[in-house]
């Protein structure tokens, strides 16, 4: 089971190889993790997507949790919360093909953010699910490239992570 | 108050109660001995950096302060790699204090320089590189915190050369403050409840306790709670010394090396209270099979602990001086009424284990039995020496035939098996401990490993003991070889018949004395104890000996090899 974590840890240089090299050497999978800021300066938010049983999980967390530069650590998996990802994907784009692109581009509500002679490029925020069905659309244009920034994840509850127990 | 940031290093160590350092000097930390020069604080100079990371080690395991070693950058902090794993894995206090490059330079590949906090993130419990001299203060209060409080580890602090130049306004702070780190000494009394309740249905309770207690000065607590409760104890290599060995409730070490009845009271078991312990795999053997009739229980300090190896059905987090006082007080009245007494055939059944597969070895005439000289150690030393280990046959034996009476009488690396360790963390020791006798059991193998630490004991007139059982062989290996490799001996052999232990211990200015015939082996042990400053007895045993029983490595506890010997 894939398991989505929020980490709050200090913002301070090395954090995230820290944290990413102890999920690693502890043998659990991550399958991806965002970092950036938060309304705190001095705080980053770390959203790391764990593979793993319960037992997995509950290491995992116990384990980030011993590290001096981790404030808190809040999972979102068995909570409602909205989760994204953006993704950048450059697409082959001649001149017959274009208006099928923009009709394709239209229908997932993406948008389009540089057009040349010969590809275009495409921005999509969305669950993962939504962008891998673009994915699979564009590629019959064929994907020249494209990059995707891991998952994103907010919970809905009115509160903070930073505020829960 | 003005001062460098070497000196305010110096000032803050002070502020701390250090009273000892353990280091090597070198270019990038040249600033900060420089302040060492002019200070109240004793520094050592060991002849490695890696004796100085033992030496801080068991300095520390002997008195339960902080160990404080110092090393220059690159290769004299790598030299550190190997203490501070081995501190990280028995939970030992530490603040290692390493020179860096200056700023200007670092990610350069500049001379001696080395990425020490990214090398040492997975051995340390936090590590620090210093950017802004005025944060040096802070930064050393915070790893002191570290380092002593929750589970016990060992802390990187990475100094750039520039910092410890430049001119601060020197402040000791008062208090910590880290968001991310709020070690809880309490835990839930709901959980402990949870565990009076397990006691008071248990047939067969056994307590299996480990480093955690002895860590947390809970000894006391620990035995007076088994002794009310009338509760059998097995213990863990690290635990060893918390339940006085001579206990009768005290049933031995248990696992690969263990007691026949400590192995079969954890196969029998309906209750396994763990206190203090990590379920290593030299202790648990198979985990499917281990303790596989009995609900268990975890007390521990370390949350990460609960569940990692084995599954607990209850576990209490929180300082065991804490949780085992509370239950103690939750058991008072099931004392009380009597309830022990159901366990009357449990512990007549653990204690005719114990009378029926005592620990023991083929006595001779002939040649000097490795187990008959730990024996001798005990007698002599009236079972009271702080007994230091280095890795191998000798550990084990130490572990199963000296029978420790109190917390911090057994120095030994469990975690991470270091053979080096010994010699080092013996002159720890002894220099925190001077009014004890320390003991050495140290192997050919191991003590070969770090012998240059002689110098230092030398230097500093130690009346350490070092009793090396000389087998020739790197004895466990060769073990090892023996039940599982069809005797093919590969590179276990000493060749030349090995090293002449009482002409190096010579030439390191030491008193070398050597025992060959069992009959000698008393007598010389005897002229040891009687000789000033250190002294090194090349013991001359049987290579062919092997540890017993045995439970191969990944076998249930109750396969033993050997485990009838008598």
């Amino acid at each position: 089971m894939r398991h989505t974590l929020a980490v709050l840890v200090e913002n301070r240089p090395g954090v995230l190889v820290h944290i990413a090299g102890l999920i690693a050497r502890r043998a659990f999978n991550i399958e991806s993790i965002t970092a950036g800021y938060t309304e705190q300066a001095d705080v980053t938010r770390i959203t790391i997507v764990v593979e793993g049983d319960n037992r997995n999980l509950e290491q995992v967390v116990n384990q980030l949790s011993k590290l001096v530069d981790v404030i808190k650590i809040v999972e979102l998996t068995a909570e409602p919360s909205i989760e994204r990802e953006l993704a950048l994907i450059k697409v082959k784009a001649r001149p017959e093909t274009r208006s099928d692109i923009v009709d394709i581009v239209e229908i997932f509500r993406a948008k389009i953010v540089d057009v040349n002679r010969e590809t275009m490029v495409i921005e999509l925020t969305g669950e993962e699910t939504k962008i891998d069905a673009l994915c699979e659309v564009l590629a019959d244009h064929g994907i020249v490239e494209m990059v995707r920034t891991g998952k994103l994840a907010l919970s809905r509850k009115p509160g903070a992570a930073k505020d829960s127990e | 108050m003005k001062m460098t940031g070497a000196q305010a290093i110096v000032a803050s160590l002070e502020k701390e109660g250090v009273e000892l350092i353990f280091g090597y000097p070198g270019g990038q930390v040249l600033p900060l001995y420089d302040a060492l020069y002019d200070c109240k604080l004793r520094h050592v100079l060991t002849r490695h950096e890696q004796g100085a990371a033992h030496a801080a080690d068991g300095y520390a395991r002997a008195t339960g302060k902080v160990g404080v070693c110092f090393a220059t950058s690159g290769p004299g902090a790598t030299n550190l790699i190997t203490g501070i794993a081995t501190a990280y894995m028995d939970s030992v206090p530490m603040v290692c204090i390493t020179g860096q490059v200056p700023l200007s330079v670092i990610g350069k590949d500049s001379f001696q320089e080395a990425d020490i906090t990214g090398i040492t993130a997975p051995i340390t419990k936090h590590n620090y590189l210093v950017k802004n001299a005025n944060d040096l203060p802070r930064v050393i209060k915070e790893a002191f915190f570290i380092a002593r409080t929750g589970r016990p580890g060992p802390v990187v602090i990475d100094v750039p050369k520039c910092l410890m130049t430049t001119t601060i306004d020197f402040d000791y702070p008062e208090t910590v403050r880290l968001r991310g780190y709020k070690p809880q000494a309490e835990g839930k009394a709901e959980e402990v409840e949870a565990v009076v309740q397990a006691l008071a249905e248990a047939k067969k309770p056994l307590f299996f306790i480990g480093g955690g207690v002895i860590t947390a000065e809970a000894a006391p607590l620990l035995r007076r709670l088994a002794e009310t409760q009338q509760i059998p104890l097995i213990s863990t290599l690290m635990g060893l010394g918390a339940i006085p060995a001579t206990d009768p409730l005290f049933l031995g070490m248990v696992g690969m090396h263990g007691t026949v009845a400590a192995n079969r009271a954890v196969m029998e078991c309906d209750l396994l209270v763990g206190v203090g312990v990590r379920f290593d795999d030299r202790v648990t053997g198979l985990l499917a099979r281990f303790a596989s009739n009995a609900r268990v229980v975890h007390f521990d300090i370390d949350r990460a602990e609960v569940n990692k190896n084995v599954v607990a059905d209850l576990a209490v987090v929180g300082d065991l001086r804490w949780s085992l006082a509370a239950l103690e007080a939750a058991m008072a009245d099931f004392a009380k009424a009597g309830g022990p007494s159901r366990w009357e055939d449990w512990r007549c059944q653990v204690s005719r284990w114990s009378q029926e597969a005592p620990l023991g070895y083929q006595k001779s005439d002939e040649v000097i039995k490795p187990q008959s000289v730990i024996e001798e150690i005990d007698r002599q030393t009236k079972s009271d020496a702080v007994i230091v280990t280095d890795v191998g046959q000798h550990q084990m034996w130490a572990a199963q035939y000296y029978r420790y009476q109190r917390p911090r009488r057994l120095i030994t690396s469990g975690g991470l098996g270091t053979m080096g360790y010994g010699l080092p963390a013996a002159i720890g020791a002894q220099m925190g401990k001077p009014e004890e006798q320390v003991v050495l059991i140290s192997g050919d193998g191991s003590f070969l490993m770090n012998c240059q630490e002689l110098a230092t004991a030398v230097e500093h007139r130690l009346p350490l003991k070092v009793a090396i059982l000389n087998n020739k062989v790197l004895g466990m290996v060769r073990q090892w070889q023996k039940l599982f490799f069809n005797q093919r001996y590969s590179y276990t052999t000493f060749a030349n018949g090995g090293t002449d232990y009482v002409r190096l211990a010579e030439a390191f200015g030491a008193t070398g004395l050597r025992a060959e015939r069992p009959e000698e082996m008393p007598q010389v042990i005897a002229k040891a104890l009687a000789t000033e400053g250190p002294v090194v007895m090349d013991i001359r045993v049987c290579c062919d000996e092997n540890v017993l029983p045995m439970v191969p490595a990944g076998a249930p506890l109750d396969q033993m090899i050997n485990g009838e010997v008598k």
